[in-house]
């Protein structure tokens, strides 16, 4: 490197509380440069550039020598901070939503951050948050000035974020996790303008990611972290093309490979739907005639046959969840839902619910969907013990037992409560208690997307099993095309709550017949 | 990776012993933190303790005697006062002085420390009624020659059951009908909203006011009435957690693997409620405390002669001349309050998820079991 480093971290240990988060990092970030930091979560990436840059909670310790621009971080006052902070150190964080007040208009936010690190106010201010909306390439600027973050969508507000961030020519900008909330297509146009912005103003970039796939396009050296420890370092192409560690081998190979077992060539159809549709009211307006509906779904017809995998593939607000939850009647809906000969929309009340352990869902977030306050065991065997009262407390255990062996966790699982899991396996115990009924569908509703590459891949391979042995269909919903690719026989590919393209998998990525199936190819970047 | 499961550790293993999630038990740790709230719950549990037994501190008959040879047990049997040498077949009036003669010669009886019930009537007392605080009476008497301090444990008892059996009344009218709005959601909420908007406009207390000119007014009456209306606060609460919950991911997989919804409602989302409701339980219960008083201040509450704090409120109204009553009426009342507002604040502070806990040494913050959830939200 010719230039000085910007940011230069030496021997950096944090310790949280008692926790010792990370051990040895070294780090440098150059000017012009970008240099991503890559883990598994928690792995103490983000700890890491917090903690050099004293953002963490009072209680955590940090060691080691941190130095900006040849300052020594560790003696700035708190006033030096703020002036830094902000200043000559832009940060652009996960989540937009949060991260920008929701009560503020977005040109206020803007106009304090120039009046506090430069004085502008003003005309000038406001020709220069002009200036800088037209930068992250926002269009329609005199509107978003006056806009809250609410009326902005996912993009536009990282957007914004990143508009706050280069406010006041910072030389270097963190970016934590900066697309991770964004849909696949909008996180290339951020990560893009990221680029675009870093060789305007020779910025350095320090990028905090998980994603592998994004720091191998948008980075020019890696840190590889696990568990708090640097495991490998060096320029992106050295450490992708030959990995010097296991675990970075592990990590990039972690991309879910092959292809699904084919079901049976004269496999029954076990699921049709014909015509079917959502809609969900607007409220009526005192007065005035009501709006028209908001159509979720467009009328679609679909088929699934036994042991057959339908993949459907969106972004969000693609209407592919609240596809799957009117399938599996969750969610009212138009049209004919036909489950293996009987019509499913026709079902009411009891006879419904009788029919429901034959298809089952796992929802997305494995934190969520299950019960906080159930051991493990009562949560797995909840809907046999409704379903099937005649069973003895010893069955059930057996059952329960056999369900927990089946997903690949130990017995003694059964007596613990959801929080003692990794995201990984509370997500088996979600399909545990799906399995448990025999379900002859599943609805997999975004089960791999809380969760670590590694982690996906493990999930993904014993989906494959669990479908050669018991020849379940899958209804699998994911905006990775990736894991879609490893998993569907069929896909079906929403936009807006329309069909786009649909067809067997290989054929439509393949050869993708409408522009946003190839622009969902392309962020996926699959080879 | 995700294969290995972490051993057991200490921690854990712990929490199940104890049966307690880690939610709850930060919820107890925040409690026992504050102070105030922790000294406040066991003081009034003591008071209520105590008052439970009022008839072994302040009563007008023995805990025990034995006349004669034999042992006689007043406090729990009523024996005729032929039983003590008297002429009718009458209940024995202990206090009388005959009766006291005959068993002072034959025998022997334990008192208890006041020899006052709250409605004996102290003919003995020289000058005139209310007289003050002395070693007979130790708070004084009230204008009817009745021991204050005999009224105030018994009403303090009355008060507390009163209250307790409303707010439990209250709880399980509130959650029911706010539960069944709230998850079921639609036409049923939004009728369910409009009666109970009508039912909260009526005057509640103009309706004990022309309950009391209808009928003779017992405790129950005035519970059935309050019943009424006083689930009305708890509805909103419970209703928007309900609203909140059925969308849970949990409470929508419970719906896909077929459950009923009394079970799903039960078993996954009254819990969620439960914390609101909770944390509303102290108010609900000084309400009901002060609803009570203010009804027997005014002579509408409990028929007359009932031990009862708002009646010696009125009577320190009217006898200003004797000012122990209002004062033992003011400190018995507010100590009352004050104590159930302490302890209402812990319980809030400690349902408050933004609550941090602020304990002695530096490193317990870790130690709490929301580290598994900090560890998360860092990517």
């Amino acid at each position: 490197m010719s230039h000085p480093p910007l940011l230069s971290l030496e021997a950096l240990a944090i310790r949280v509380g008692g926790f010792q988060a990370v051990t040895q990092l070294d780090l440098e970030v150059a000017p012009g440069e970008t240099v991503a930091v890559v883990g598994e979560s928690g792995s103490g990436k983000s700890v890491s550039a917090l903690g050099a840059l004293g953002l963490l909670p009072p209680g955590s310790e940090v060691s080691g020598r941190r130095h900006f621009a040849g300052e020594d971080l560790a003696r700035l006052t708190a006033r030096q901070w703020n002036a830094l902070r902000g200043g000559r150190i832009g940060f652009v964080f996960q989540e937009p939503m949060t991260s920008l007040n929701p009560l503020h208009t977005v040109g206020k936010q803007l106009r304090e951050s120039l009046r506090l690190h430069q004085g502008l106010r003003g005309e000038r201010a406001t020709r220069r948050c002009r200036q800088l909306l037209e930068q992250v390439r926002l269009p329609r600027v005199e509107e978003l000035l006056a806009a809250r973050p609410h009326q902005l969508s996912g993009g536009q507000r990282q957007r914004v974020m990143i508009a706050m961030a280069i406010a006041n020519d910072p030389q270097l900008l963190i970016a934590d996790e900066p697309t991770t909330a964004l849909d696949v297509t909008v996180q290339q146009e951020i990560l893009a303008l990221l680029g675009e912005l870093r060789r305007e103003h020779g910025m350095g970039i320090l990028l905090i990611s998980h994603d592998l796939n994004l720091v191998r396009r948008h980075a020019d050296r890696v840190v590889v972290m696990h568990r708090g420890q640097v495991i490998e370092s060096g320029p992106t192409a050295r450490v992708f093309d030959a990995p010097a560690a296991d675990y970075t081998r592990a990590l990039i190979d972690a991309t879910p490979a092959g292809t699904a077992p084919a079901p049976p060539a004269n496999a029954p159809t076990l699921l049709a739907a014909r015509r079917l549709g959502v809609e969900f009211l607007r409220p009526k307006p005192l007065l005035r005639p009501r709006p028209p509906a908001f159509v979720a779904l467009a009328p679609l017809s679909l088929n699934l046959r036994q042991g057959e995998t339908l993949g459907l593939v969106g972004e969000s607000g693609s209407g592919k969840s609240t596809l799957a939850a009117a399938l599996i009647r969750l969610l009212p809906a138009q049209g004919e839902i036909e489950f293996d000969g009987e019509r499913l929309d026709r079902l009411k009340g009891n006879a419904l619910r009788r029919r429901r352990p034959q298809f089952q869902i796992v929802f997305q977030d494995p934190y969520g969907s299950l019960s906080p306050r159930m051991p493990v065991a009562d949560i797995i065997s909840e809907g046999l013990r409704f379903h099937h009262p005649e069973l003895d407390e010893a069955t059930l255990t057996t059952r329960v037992a056999e369900a927990l062996a089946e997903v690949h966790l130990p017995a003694d699982c059964a007596q613990r409560y959801p929080h003692e899991f990794s995201g990984g396996q509370r997500q088996r115990i979600a399909i545990a208690r799906a399995l448990i009924l025999k379900p002859r569908l599943l609805v997999l509703d975004e089960p791999t997307s809380a969760l670590d590459r590694s982690v996906q891949k493990q999930l993904i391979e014993l989906l494959r099993q669990v479908q050669a042995r018991h020849g379940i269909s899958y209804l699998f919903i994911s905006h990775d095309l990736a894991v879609v690719r490893a998993m569907a026989h069929q896909i079906l590919v929403l936009k807006e709550g329309q069909v786009v393209e649909s067809g067997e998998c290989a054929q439509v990525l393949g050869a993708p017949t409408s522009d946003y199936t190839r622009a969902l190819i392309a962020a996926a970047a699959l080879d | 990776m995700n294969n290995v499961i972490p051993p057991v550790h200490a921690e854990a293993s712990r929490q199940r012993r104890s049966r307690l999630s880690p939610i709850a038990r930060r919820r107890l740790q925040i409690f026992r933190a504050s102070r105030r709230a922790h000294v406040s719950l066991w003081l009034f549990t003591l008071l209520f303790v105590v008052s439970l037994g009022a008839e072994l501190i302040a009563n007008d008959k023995p805990l025990v005697m034995q006349y004669q040879g034999h042992w006689y047990v007043p406090l729990l049997v009523d024996y005729p006062e032929t039983e003590f040498g008297g002429f009718l077949p009458t209940t024995t009036d202990y206090r009388d002085p005959f009766v006291r003669q005959q068993i002072e010669r034959n025998g022997w009886a334990l008192w208890p420390p006041v020899p006052f019930s709250y409605q004996t009537l102290d003919r003995d007392i020289q000058g005139p009624v209310p007289s003050p605080p002395s070693l007979r009476h130790w708070l004084g008497t009230d204008d009817q020659g009745r021991d204050v301090f005999a009224r105030v444990l018994y009403g303090f008892r009355l008060s507390v059951a009163f209250a307790l059996a409303l707010t439990v009344g209250s709880i399980v009218l509130g959650v029911l009908i706010g539960g069944v709005q709230g998850y079921y959601g639609g036409k049923v909420d939004l009728l369910g909203q409009r009666l109970i908007e009508i039912w909260s406009g009526l005057p509640v207390l103009f309706l004990l006011i022309i309950l009391a000119s209808l009928v003779e007014p017992n405790v129950w009456w005035l519970l059935g009435i309050m019943l009424l209306f006083s689930w009305l606060g708890l509805v909103d609460i419970v209703r928007a957690e309900f609203l909140r919950a059925r969308n849970l991911e949990y409470v929508r997989a419970a719906r896909a693997l077929g459950l009923p919804s009394r079970l799903i409602m039960w078993r996954h989302v009254l819990p969620n409620a439960m914390v609101a409701t909770l944390t509303f339980i102290p108010f609900l219960f000084t309400g009901a405390i002060t609803t009570l008083t203010a009804l027997d201040f005014l002579g509408f509450g409990l028929p007359p002669g009932s031990p009862s704090l708002g009646e010696l409120v009125a009577q320190g109204k009217n006898n200003l001349q004797a000012p122990w009553l209002g004062i033992t009426a003011f400190l018995s009342l507010s100590a009352m309050l004050s104590l159930l507002v302490f302890i209402g604040e812990g319980l809030r502070d400690a349902f408050d998820p933004r609550h941090i806990v602020v304990t002695a040494t530096p490193g317990a913050i870790t130690d709490s079991p929301d580290r598994a959830d900090s560890a998360r939200a860092l990517p």
